[in-house]
């Protein structure tokens, strides 16, 4: 039998503008090389789904890093956190570029990487996820998760998401997957379309499966919008495209 | 589903935490997705204190039914204490 084993803790590394966020990270053990990934928490928080994802990847070969990106909020449970942003308006775009740009040059600097580094989001990180690998050339593949306001009216834009992320298809500079539930309302099956239009408009090398029969946040297997068949398709979806493209094995 | 649908407004009192009594700063309003209430999304309300860390909250989350009935009782108890208060004000 084949030795298995990894390292997962919590760190701190450079976020956006060299300010110190915490950082979950798993690794597998082992001289590598492992391809990188980061793992952008969701709306609700940096929290326990968002570990178990983590170690979910480094269980199947890459060194994760799960940055978080509600860090400026200040210590406490998960939900609470949250919270707090939401009550702040969330957190400004911008930022989110910087910390997960910071989380990536960590992933560069380990010496067990292979050269490869993916960034994967769900919900709200869905969308930091494309906004990101459009504001970089630093990674080789996104997986965007039921992005919501990726497609963005004039009234949701503020000063902490000024620009829809829709706006910036044309300098996206990696691969995108992309997973959506044709019941969910935020992203609406319209609103994919849109997104996918503007991809194809710019000659964008992506992939998007649509499933019918699940809404938002179907992979979530402690909440109600589960959806076991779905999830484990699009699982093997978001595995099959990150081997495709991070792996040198 | 991933909303924008927040509502934030000053308010002036107190709530109960599982640490003891705060002081609030602001009541936050959203639709969203809930932690705990097993519901794909859910009115949930925080009374919070923003000067205080995340742990300063009093939060409730709620089916749009029961938000519906709270709001209902909310505006009947409050028309009632606009009464109570104007009779006040005449006695004075």
């Amino acid at each position: 039998m084949a030795y298995e084993g990894m390292i997962a803790e919590t760190i701190a590394i450079n976020g956006d503008k060299g300010e110190p966020i915490s950082a979950y990270v798993a690794k597998p053990l082992g001289p590598g090389p492992f391809p990188g990934l980061v793992v952008l928490h969701h709306a609700p928080g940096w929290d326990e789904w968002y570990r178990e994802t983590t170690r979910k990847f480094a269980h199947h070969g890459y060194v994760a890093i799960s940055p978080n990106l509600y860090h400026r909020a200040g210590e406490g449970k998960a939900d609470d956190v949250a919270a707090k942003v939401r009550a702040e308006g969330g957190v400004p775009d911008a930022q989110v570029i910087g910390d997960t740009e910071g989380s990536v040059a960590w992933l560069r600097a380990q010496p067990v990487l292979n050269g490869k580094v993916g960034v994967f989001g769900s919900c709200s990180a869905g969308r930091q996820t494309f906004l990101f690998a459009c504001h970089t050339k630093s990674i080789n593949a996104a997986v965007e998760l039921w992005g919501g306001r990726v497609v963005m009216s004039k009234e949701e834009l503020n000063p902490k998401q000024p620009t829809a992320p829709i706006e910036f298809t044309k300098s996206l500079s990696c691969p995108l997957l992309g997973l959506f539930g044709n019941e969910d309302r935020s992203p609406t099956p319209e609103q994919v379309d849109q997104h996918e239009a503007e991809l194809k408009k710019h000659g964008k090398q992506y992939e998007f499966h649509r499933y019918d029969g699940a809404g938002h946040g179907f992979f979530y297997y402690d909440r109600p919008a589960y959806r076991i068949e779905q999830a484990l398709d699009g699982w093997q979806k978001v595995f099959g495209f990150l081997h495709k493209h991070l792996s040198t094995r | 589903m991933c909303t924008s649908i927040v509502e934030i407004v000053g308010a002036s009192g107190a709530g109960k935490t599982g640490e003891g009594w705060i002081e609030l700063t602001h009541s936050v309003v959203s639709y969203d997705h809930p932690h705990h209430a097993v519901l794909e999304e859910a009115i949930t309300i925080d009374f919070v204190n923003s000067t205080l860390g995340p742990a300063a909250r009093v939060a409730v989350e709620l089916t749009l039914e029961s938000a519906k009935e709270l709001s209902a009782a909310l505006a009947r108890a409050i028309a009632a204490a606009e009464i109570e208060e104007s009779a006040r004000l005449r006695r004075a």
